[in-house]
């Protein structure tokens, strides 16, 4: 793991499990910043859209002015949506579509609660391929969205029932579960060794 | 039995886990239950009869109708919670069944069982339960409660003694990081807990389950003054549908909620939001009408 220490990193922090990610991203040696408003994005170098309400967010995005500069640092920043954040990095969603707008940084298309409402919501033993090993991790889904479409751009690195369920494309990486509340920071370890540009930090 | 690294409980924790920094509103109709959504409501909390309406109309408060619940699922897509009567084991399952995410065993409504509450963890669905003090947080917990929230003084429109609850629930649970053994043995007994969960609390001066705050939260002040004092998300029962001008007062305790340490914002969106709702001091309140004691 590299040294991160003057490394930070943003978690949008209008609703959601933001908490958990910033103790994440500390545990690891970086710093730690909650973004609620346009100016909390300035000089970050990477950002995480944590879970929530996808609904919530998309509304709260827009009342904190942060569509236009949420896009802009996608398209130019290393991004990390976990659950509700996915469906924020996704190109559509299916179902409720007005509720919710994308950023469509990921091409992928996603049904919300795809797995249905809080009684199916699961602990899962997956398999995460990250740089070229396979390893097992528990993922809990909280109702989460489903994966329904992969774009031909898109990385697959784990699966559950023929559904991707960790996936990346350009500058972002994406899960429908939550790994940070398991305490497991291997996901975000590997967001900012490989995502993160190199500098010369030796 | 009480594990912690239960699947199942960790499944229903991270429900809870989703809706911090959110806020979670009362209401009676599918049309509230789309206002509270435009307005950023985390999630909705589905019930018959508002606190201050079902104090001032008294009689029984029970479950809500499985069709107003049924209307409101329908048209939102935040989780929607619903209340069950204390101890009412056949309520919590009718609403498991229907699919609800999350059930308040609430003591807004006129408890079923005057001794014991429900055993929640065999059910799949989460429970959230009010306390007043951290005796009751841990019995809760003990119980298999997935989320805890302050009780305060419901449909009074007064935060004090929601204020009280998270001041009286975190001093202690400051005071536990410091105690010794033969201390932590005391408060087990005197709380009518195990050990193990005293020390799980005395180690991390945090409940093991996230703390949010409700009971007589009226303003976005209100809402900015429970974060404050540590609650990890509110709810809002009457405040919202019992004021003038709804919409604009959820979408302001929501944006209050958020930026809670922004005053400014807090300012802007308390302007022009026009009265409150009345309220009732809770302090002037007979003791044998409070809700928050049952």
């Amino acid at each position: 793991m590299r040294n991160l220490a003057d490394k930070t990193v943003g978690v949008l922090a209008v609703q959601g499990d933001f908490e958990q990610h910033i103790r994440q991203i500390k545990l690891v040696g970086a710093n730690a910043r909650e973004v609620k408003l346009p100016k909390d994005l300035a000089g970050l170098d990477a950002l995480i859209l944590p879970g929530g309400e996808s609904t919530t967010m998309t509304l709260l995005i827009d009342r904190f002015n942060l569509r236009e500069p949420l896009a802009n640092f996608i398209r130019s920043k290393p991004v990390y949506g976990t659950c509700a954040g996915m469906i924020l990095l996704s190109k559509r969603v299916l179902e409720n579509q007005a509720k919710v707008q994308t950023f469509g940084a990921i091409d992928i298309d996603v049904v919300r609660n795809g797995y249905g409402r809080q009684l199916f919501s699961s602990v899962e033993e997956i398999q995460i391929s990250l740089n070229g090993s396979l390893s097992s991790m528990a993922a809990l889904f909280i109702r989460a969205p489903k994966v329904v479409r992969t774009g031909k751009e898109v990385r697959i690195l784990a699966e559950l029932d023929k559904h991707a369920v960790l996936v990346s494309e350009g500058k972002c990486l994406a899960s429908n579960f939550h790994s940070e509340l398991e305490g497991d920071t291997r996901l975000l370890e590997f967001f900012l060794s490989n995502f993160l540009p190199q500098t010369d930090d030796n | 039995m009480i594990d912690f690294n239960d699947k199942q409980h960790k499944v229903k924790v991270g429900l809870a886990e989703m809706l911090k920094g959110g806020v979670i509103m009362d209401v009676t109709t599918p049309e509230q239950a789309k206002i509270a959504e435009e307005a950023g409501a985390a999630a909705v909390m589905a019930l018959e009869r508002v606190p201050s309406d079902i104090r001032a109309d008294g009689g029984v408060a029970r479950m809500a109708d499985p069709d107003i619940i049924d209307g409101i699922k329908q048209i939102v897509t935040i989780p929607v919670m619903a209340k069950c009567r204390i101890g009412h084991i056949s309520e919590a399952r009718v609403l498991e069944s229907m699919e609800v995410d999350f059930i308040d065993e609430s003591e807004v409504l006129t408890p079923a069982d005057e001794k014991y509450h429900v055993n929640k963890w065999p059910f799949k669905v989460p429970f959230v339960c009010g306390c007043r003090n951290l005796g009751e947080a841990l019995r809760r917990i003990s119980e298999g409660a997935a989320m805890i929230r302050t009780k305060g003084e419901a449909g009074t429109g007064d935060v004090s003694h929601a204020v009280k609850h998270l001041r009286e629930i975190n001093s202690i649970m400051k005071s536990l990081t410091v105690m010794s053994d033969e201390e932590l043995f005391g408060i087990a007994k005197d709380y009518r807990v195990s050990i193990d969960l005293v020390r799980m609390v005395a180690k991390t001066g945090k409940l093991p389950v996230p703390n949010f705050a409700a009971g007589g939260i009226a303003t976005p002040a209100d809402a900015a003054l429970c974060m404050e004092l540590g609650a990890e998300a509110v709810f809002v029962g009457s405040g919202i549908f019992k004021s003038n001008n709804e919409a604009e007062r959820a979408k302001a305790i929501v944006d209050a909620t958020t930026h809670w340490k922004d005053y400014t914002i807090i300012a802007n969106a308390s302007r022009g939001l026009g009265e409150a709702m009345k309220g009732i001091q809770a302090s002037a309140i007979p003791d044998e009408e409070l809700l928050q004691t049952r």
